[in-house]
């Protein structure tokens, strides 16, 4: 049974009047909601509302398998980035983000989902990933726009994250930033590259730049008056900031970058207001973000046919792996009965 | 570095350790990059030059190959441990191409995408399609072993440059061919579909094991600078034999193809790996990225 959402004045709960909630349940919720109170952390093992651990669950695997499908608009460039150094990085890179997917599904099964279970719900589209990686990658400078655009916009999101009430996955984050500030600094690079080259490479900067820009934005989530989650979020201490507030630090941020790369951003409205101290940019499609998670974006059928492709393709191999496994135990029982 | 993983692996956060620490980091123990050769200024004859090419041409045709792997693999584990492997084999093909580069004022690059097919001396087995995960896996032990051999000899190289690239590269293939040792085990003594796949996969790539060992002009000019490499073969069928023995399966009777990759002649299959890899340079003449 579902505990009943916290404030963040805790009310009085209908639990702490019921005689069905064992004494067990009230002294972990105790125990939570002081852990909270000092934001100080919860860790695998300790009591958790069931609504916390729900929503954890679900925020972390589809962090993870935002992670797995992200590969996939960068892995298309692997085989012919122009040069042998931009490959041998871009190949690091991607394989960094399955590392990131790795960690990200150890971290949500501390919270009792198995992997096999969270892969599931992927490959049977029930599971939801970043939108941004149902947009295609078109040109070799999308690789300079993903770095520097959507693993920034990730980075914004996530240091916040690396203090999330919930341990592992704030620990998992702290691995995870550290890589990312890397494939930023490297899709920036690629950019300014390319924004220094000939003309041709200027523009595809340019376009790409142009592309990806507003879909980056949308990787905060809806305004904060269309987010109905953020505020619990916000009391578990699994959120820190609202989805507004970190959409506008980072538009300040990359307003100022664009200039060190000579190129625009596609907002004729961007502004910094000296009043408020925010940035302002101009609206965003929201009806385009909501097609896209509902799966009617660009990419979504190809990203989701190529992960069942790819695990389709596999289960051969997973299964030999599981039958050698079988096998060498049984010789190991069968020498050490003979000993 | 990731070994194969069981199917019930442990995937609590610290069964990774190191193996998933950040590929876009320099590792601190590789020290001699492609970079480094770049800013030497020792010019290698023309022999091992087109030495160094072939060496070059092997690992980079095959890094071009596993890197189509990277977001397919069976596992996501695998995802790793292939572009763990083909990273690798990019470097090694950079730091050889580079220092072929010095004997003609080309760079790595130059040479990567600038010849025609007929220009590159890479072997057919390098070549050869990645088929499912287990021809993948021919392919990789039947390379790993031989690379192995060939770097524990070229150590040695009367070629300080060489010696170097080949002692970096030494630990690197070390791992490849266990990873690839793992799999054959797996895939050969796993279920019946596995052992068929695997048995035809090995079958699949033998015609292309002799060309690896076959002599000509060029080995023989380059003397101590390289290795013979039919001073190979003998540990290499030994290997094979025991490796194969051990996953049950059985050593192929199928004839060799004649091989002509040395000399510019290949198989069909490299053309198109060739014009993906090139075609966006080549759009871009003289543009740097
Ligand atoms: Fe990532
Ligand atoms: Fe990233």
């Amino acid at each position: 049974m579902a505990a009943a959402p916290l404030q963040s004045v805790p009310a009085p709960r209908p639990e702490d009047q019921d005689a069905s909630v064992s004494p067990e349940t009230r002294a972990g919720q105790a125990y939570f909601d002081r852990i909270i109170a000092d934001d100080s952390r919860i860790e695998p093992k300790d009591w958790m509302p069931e609504a916390y651990r729900k929503t954890l669950t679900r925020q972390i695997s589809q962090h993870a398998h935002s992670e797995i499908i992200g590969m996939q608009p960068e892995a298309n460039w692997i085989t012919r980035a122009p040069s042998l150094k931009r490959k041998s990085i871009l190949m690091a890179k991607v394989q960094d983000e399955a590392g990131h997917g790795l960690y990200l599904y150890s971290a949500a099964e501390t919270l009792g989902t198995p992997r096999d279970v969270l892969n599931q719900q992927l490959l049977d589209g029930k599971a939801k990933y970043s939108s941004i990686f149902n947009y295609p990658a078109r040109s070799w400078a999308d690789m300079g726009a993903i770095g520097w655009l959507v693993d920034g916009a990730a980075i914004a999101n996530q240091v916040p994250l690396c203090r999330a009430s919930y341990g592992p996955y704030g620990r998992a984050m702290v691995r995870i930033c550290k890589e990312e500030s890397f494939h930023q600094r490297q899709g920036f690079e690629i950019l300014l590259e390319l924004s220094h080259g000939t003309p041709e490479q200027k523009e595809m900067a340019q376009d790409a730049v142009n592309r990806f820009y507003a879909p980056a934005l949308m990787m905060f989530g809806p305004p904060d008056d269309d987010s109905p989650n953020s505020k619990q979020s916000m009391a578990w201490n699994i959120k820190r900031f609202s989805n507004d507030e970190l959409r506008q630090r980072f538009v300040g941020m990359i307003a100022e970058q664009v200039k060190v790369l000579g190129l625009t951003l596609p907002d004729p409205e961007l502004r910094f207001d000296e009043e408020t101290g925010k940035w302002i940019h101009m609206e965003l499609d929201w009806q385009e973000f909501k097609d896209v998670i509902a799966g009617r974006g660009p990419c979504n059928a190809q990203r989701l046919a190529r992960r069942r492709e790819a695990h389709a393709n596999g289960a051969w191999v997973r299964e030999a792996a599981r039958a050698y496994a079988g096998k060498q135990r049984e010789k190991q029982m069968q020498k050490a009965g003979a000993a | 570095m990731n070994a194969p993983t069981p199917a019930h692996a442990d995937h609590s956060l610290d069964s990774f350790g190191d193996a998933a620490a950040s590929a876009t980091r320099v590792t601190p123990g590789n020290a001699l990059r492609p970079e480094d050769i770049a800013i030497q200024t020792v010019r290698p004859s023309e022999d091992v030059a087109q030495y160094a090419l072939r060496l070059g041409d092997d690992s980079l045709i095959l890094a071009q190959r596993l890197g189509h792997w990277i977001s397919r693999g069976p596992e996501i584990e695998e995802d790793i441990a292939l572009g763990n492997i083909a990273l690798d084999l990019l470097g090694h093909a950079r730091s050889f191409l580079t220092y072929a580069g010095h004997a003609w004022g080309k760079t790595e690059d130059d040479l990567a995408y600038w010849r025609e097919e007929d220009e590159f001396r890479s072997a057919w087995i390098f070549e050869q399609p990645n088929g499912d995960f287990g021809v993948t896996i021919a392919r990789q032990l039947v390379v790993a072993i031989y690379q192995r051999l060939l770097y524990s000899r070229l150590v040695e190289s009367a070629d300080s440059t060489i010696a170097a690239i080949a002692a970096k590269a030494l630990k690197e293939v070390d791992y490849h061919r266990d990873h690839a040792i793992q799999w054959t085990l797996r895939l050969g003594d796993g279920t019946d579909e596995s052992h068929r796949r695997m048995q035809a996969a090995i079958e699949l790539m033998w015609p292309y094991v002799d060309e690896l060992f076959d002599d000509d002009e060029l080995t023989e000019r380059v003397g101590d600078a390289g290795v013979r490499p039919s001073t190979l073969r003998g540990e290499f069928d030994a290997e094979i034999r025991a490796v194969l023995d051990e996953a049950t399966l059985a050593l192929p009777a199928v004839p060799r193809a004649s091989g002509g990759g040395r000399r510019g002649e290949h198989t069909e299959h490299l053309g198109y790996l060739l014009a993906e890899m090139q075609v966006l340079a080549r759009k871009h003449p003289g543009a740097t990225w």
